[in-house]
This record gives structure tokens, C-alpha cells and sequence, in this order.
């Protein structure tokens, strides 16, 4: 138990840091992209004109409160939720109209929220499932088994008999057998205690090093920034601070998650200045 | 020595309901949708028999061979059109749909084949022949038969259901259907097969209807429905085995039931029936093998 959470905040994620980093600077095509997307749950509008680009190597996270739109975000990026206005691009390619499957065959793979695993289906089963319809890849259930070693002895076990942390081990394992383009987690540490998470983040460098690109939900700030290379904040449905967490402070990520103006007066409604100077030093 | 035959003829009529019943049990479970149209289909499934068997001239009991490929396919296209836009709506929705389809097939059947009773096989020997067992038990082959086939059938969908891809991922989607779009599964389609198997099911239920007795167009909801539903009701719902118990169970109590009185046979099913429903509503067999 200590040894994995000694592992986990150890230099390891950070060398995925640099990697994004890197790519980022010499890559100039995002793999996916979302333009002003706007999107309701009937009345409400659960995002408003929010944008973002991920480029390939990358692990970008949205960070935000409960509400504010990260998940709804993830979903309507893998298809389960329809657009009011905007558009989700992959490769280039504009996914609106495409179904949540083809999008999976095509390389956008969500674990999501809850875990949602096949409870009638044991372990195998579940990352079987997975596999049906993988794209040509390096992820192989006989791969999963070696990132998680005690999956392999536990495969034939229904998944309502595990615990918290390996259902989520069991979601990501479904999810990389099939072998996404970009794997987008939503709200991986929900639900688990701070040490299984530390131990499945420490995971990320391990799946980053085989080309992936992961786009992430997290309520867990800290955590967020820890891994991430780039991150996002959003409060009801817009963006309010997007950045490298190198170049925000702790107190812009307050005010943004929160949406207080702790910032001294005369710079409220500077949601469109963080926004508009982290995308423009991008843009260089 | 009644009481014994009475339970034994009970068994054997429960293969027939537990066919009759596999279908419905199948839809229920993995797609949630409860089958209005199900007997109906079963006398669609007979009337295809009679088809079959007029053109072809194939022996009675190797009908099944091109009837039920025919009701899958039906099923199928049924199921990725009528059933899933009902499904796209709401899960009552399909209730209403599959009582309107119940209602049209129905009505084209008197409108275009005619009210007319009709059995399978009427001369054929194995089919009225059977066998004693002491001196007061007499088997029916033809029961014995679809008692077989009853339980051939759900032993072959359990393996399917267990081993095979599609089977998985019939299962996948039954427990979480957006989760498997996550995965690439088109749950459309794989609900498309899973109606296949419940449909040409139902078409084996409606040629063994043919056999052991006689179906109208009105069959389907006046017998077939209902015995399917109790049985389904008293196994669990959407458990595989429970519609062979339940089957059993109502089978048995009926035929106690006309031993007690001659006219009282479908009373004492539907009671025990009802009493399932108040004592163990979830079922006899509560989610064991399901789908």
C-alpha cells in the first residue's frame, strides 16, 4: 500500500507533463477538437460555447465544480450526447451525427463515469466485450493482465465482487483493449479512497508511453494538476481559466473553479482575458 | 396413481408452455420490452408451417428447419424497426406498439387467411402415438418430443448466451447499453439478433401449438400470451431456466386442477399464477441463469 502511493506522485507523471509538452510545442494539429459547443439537458443549458484542442501525446484535464458541465462535456465528445450548436472534431474529421459506437471504433473511447461495467459478465468477459470491435492496436487483454497484475488471477470473478479500485482497473482495461486514439476518463476518483487513486494515476505514464492521448474529467484538483500538461477549467458551462499548470497559480484555479472574484476589483469578468491570453500565447 | 400421472402429464405440458414462454422470457430481458404481439407471432409462426409444408411438402417435424430461419428473420427486421423506434421513445411505448402489432396481425390473418382452425400433422403417427407407463400412465410421444426440444432449446441458449461472442454481447447490452457503445457495440443490432433467437423460438412454440393442438388467428392471445406470461411470471421474469420451472409449475397445476374438477384446470394455474405474483413476485428462479 505505501510502497504504490510512495510510486505514485514520484517524477513519473511528470515526465508525461514534459512529453504533452513537447508535443504540443512541435505538433500543430490538435487530434481532437471541440469548436464553441453548446449543449442542453432540455431547459438547461449545460454548456455554453466551450472550445478546447487536444494534441496527440497530451493529457488534458477539465476541471470544475459539480454542474459544470465536465461530464456532459466528456459525453457529448463520445457521442451520448446530441449538440445543440458547435461541433466535435477528430482528426479533423467532423463527428456530428456519428454514433457513440462508430466513434469508439474510430478511436474515442470513454471510461465513464460510475464504471458502468457489465455486472452479469465476469472480469475477462468485460475486457472481452472491450475487444470486440478494437481497432489495430498494441492493447491486448493478455497486455491489461501485465498493467494490472492481479487482474489475471481474478478473471473469471463477476466485477460486483471487487472493490471500488479494481472495477475502475477493470473499466480502463475494457476501455485500452480497445485501442483508442484518445481515452477520455471521466471522474476516475470518484467514489475511491485518495490511495487507490494515487495507485491508478500512477498508472497514466505506463498507458501514455504506448502513444495515447487522454482527455480528462476530474473534480480532484490537485490531482488534475498534478498529471495533467494542459488543463481547463469550466463553471456553469463555460470556460473560466485554460492553461499549463506550470503557468496558473493556485489562486486563478480557485477563482475560476468557484467563479469568486478574489481577484482584486476591476478584474472581474476576466474569464475572457485568462482565456483569451493562455490561447493566444498557444497560438504562438 | 392419479396424482402421479396428473404431475407426470403436468411436466410434459410444462415443455410445451416453457416453449412457449422462452421467446417472451428472451425479449424481456435483454431489451426490456414486453411482447404483446409474442403469441400472435407464435401463430404467425404456425401459419408459416402450414406454408412450408403445402409448398415443400418437408415432413411435418423438419418444418422448424425453414420456419424458424424465417422467424428470426422477421424478428430481426421487426425488432431493428417497430420495436426500436418504440424503444427510442420510452419502454412503455413499446408496450402500445406490440399491442397495436398484436391487434394487425390479428386482424390480416381472418382478413386474409380466414378463421378456420388448423393443425399440423394430423395424420402422422408419432404425433398421436405414445406409450404406457404401468398401467395407468400413457405418454405421448409428441410430448415427450416438444418436452425434448424445450429443453435442447434453452441448454443451447444458455451455451450461446455463455460462450459465444454474440452471446456476450447480448448480455453486455442487456446490463448496460450505452456502456457497450462505449466499446463499439451497435446495441441496435445485437438487440436485433437477440429478438432472432426469441422470434424463431417463437416460431418453434407456434409449430408445436400446431401439433399438440390447433391454432386460429385468435390463438395467439387467447392461449399462447397467456400461458407464455404465466409461465414467465412464475419462473422470473428474464430468467432462462425459470421459464422451463415456471412452465413446469403451471402445467402441473393444471392438470391437479382438472383432477379436482374436470373444468377447473386453467383456474388453478392462473391461482397458483397469482399466487407467485403476491408470495415471490420477483419468481421462482430469481435472476439465476438469465440472459
Amino acid at each position: 500500500m505505501t510502497s504504490a502511493q510512495d510510486d505514485a506522485p514520484a517524477g513519473s507523471p511528470l515526465t508525461g507533463d514534459v512529453a504533452g509538452q513537447a508535443v504540443r510545442a512541435q505538433n500543430g494539429t490538435p487530434l481532437l477538437e471541440v469548436r464553441d459547443l453548446t449543449v442542453h439537458h432540455g431547459q438547461l443549458r449545460a454548456l455554453d460555447h466551450v472550445s478546447l484542442r487536444v494534441f496527440p501525446g497530451e493529457v488534458y484535464a477539465i476541471i470544475g465544480a459539480n454542474g459544470a458541465g465536465k461530464s456532459t462535456l466528456l459525453r457529448t465528445i463520445s457521442g451520448l450526447h446530441r449538440a445543440t450548436e458547435g461541433s466535435v472534431l477528430f482528426d479533423g474529421k467532423d463527428l456530428t451525427g456519428v454514433r457513440p459506437e462508430r466513434r469508439a471504433t474510430q478511436g474515442i473511447v470513454m471510461v465513464p463515469e460510475g464504471r458502468r461495467l457489465f455486472g452479469s459478465l465476469t472480469v475477462e468477459e468485460n475486457l472481452k466485450v472491450g475487444a470486440t470491435y478494437a481497432r489495430q492496436g498494441q492493447w491486448t487483454i493478455e497486455r491489461v493482465y501485465e498493467l494490472f497484475g492481479w487482474m489475471r488471477d481474478r478473471r473469471r470473478q463477476l466485477t460486483a465482487q471487487l472493490s471500488g479500485g479494481e472495477q475502475q482497473s477493470v473499466a480502463i482495461g475494457r476501455a485500452l483493449v480497445a485501442n483508442p486514439r484518445v481515452l477520455l476518463f471521466d471522474e476516475l476518483s470518484l467514489g475511491l479512497a485518495p490511495v487507490v487513486v494515487q495507485r491508478i494515476y500512477a498508472m497514466l505514464p505506463q498507458i501514455l508511453a504506448t502513444g495515447l492521448t487522454i482527455l480528462l474529467v476530474e473534480q480532484d484538483v490537485s490531482q488534475a494538476l498534478r498529471v495533467a500538461s494542459h488543463i481547463q477549467c469550466l463553471l456553469e458551462g463555460r470556460t473560466t481559466l485554460e492553461g499549463r499548470p506550470a503557468d496558473v497559480t493556485p489562486e486563478q484555479v480557485e477563482a475560476a473553479y468557484f467563479g469568486l472574484s478574489s481577484a482584486p476589483a476591476g478584474q472581474t469578468g476576466d474569464e475572457a482575458l485568462w482565456t483569451g491570453s493562455t490561447t493566444s500565447s498557444r497560438g504562438s | 396413481m392419479d396424482w402421479v400421472n396428473d404431475v407426470i402429464q403436468g411436466i410434459l405440458t410444462g415443455g410445451l408452455y416453457a416453449l412457449f414462454a422462452c421467446g417472451l422470457s428472451l425479449m424481456f430481458g435483454v431489451m426490456k420490452v414486453v411482447n404483446l404481439a409474442h403469441g400472435d407471432l407464435a401463430v404467425v409462426g404456425g401459419y408459416v408451417a402450414l406454408g412450408v409444408i403445402a409448398i415443400t411438402h418437408v415432413p411435418v417435424l423438419w418444418s422448424f428447419l425453414i420456419v424458424v430461419p424465417i422467424m428470426a428473420v422477421l424478428g430481426y427486421g421487426l425488432q431493428r424497426t417497430l420495436i426500436q423506434a418504440a424503444l427510442d421513445r420510452s419502454v412503455l411505448t413499446t408496450l402500445l406498439v406490440t399491442f397495436g402489432l398484436s391487434v394487425v396481425i390479428e386482424n390480416a390473418l381472418l382478413q386474409f387467411v380466414n378463421a378456420d382452425s388448423h393443425s399440423l400433422g394430423v395424420n402422422n403417427s408419432i404425433i398421436t402415438a405414445s406409450f404406457s407407463l404401468g398401467s395407468q400412465i400413457q405418454i405421448a410421444y409428441l410430448l415427450l418430443l416438444i418436452l425434448a426440444v424445450a429443453v435442447v432449446l434453452l441448454l443451447g441458449l444458455q451455451y450461446f448466451l455463455s460462450a459465444s461472442k454474440y452471446g456476450r454481447l447480448i448480455r453486455a447490452v442487456a446490463d448496460d447499453k450505452e456502456a457497450a457503445q462505449l466499446s463499439g457495440v451497435d446495441y441496435r443490432h445485437v438487440f436485433g439478433i437477440a429478438a432472432a433467437i426469441a422470434v424463431g423460438s417463437v416460431g418453434l412454440a407456434g409449430i408445436a401449438q400446431g401439433l399438440y393442438s390447433q391454432f386460429a388467428p385468435t390463438t395467439g392471445t387467447d392461449t399462447i400470451l397467456l400461458f407464455a406470461f404465466a409461465a414467465v411470471v412464475i419462473g422470473g421474469l428474464g430468467s432462462l431456466w425459470g421459464t422451463l420451472v415456471g412452465g413446469i409449475v403451471l402445467g402441473v397445476a393444471q392438470e391437479i386442477g382438472s383432477q379436482i374438477n374436470a373444468s377447473d384446470g386453467f383456474l388453478a394455474g392462473y391461482i397458483v399464477f397469482l399466487a407467485v405474483l403476491i408470495l415471490r413476485p420477483q419468481g421462482l428462479v430469481a435472476r439465476g441463469a438469465q440472459s
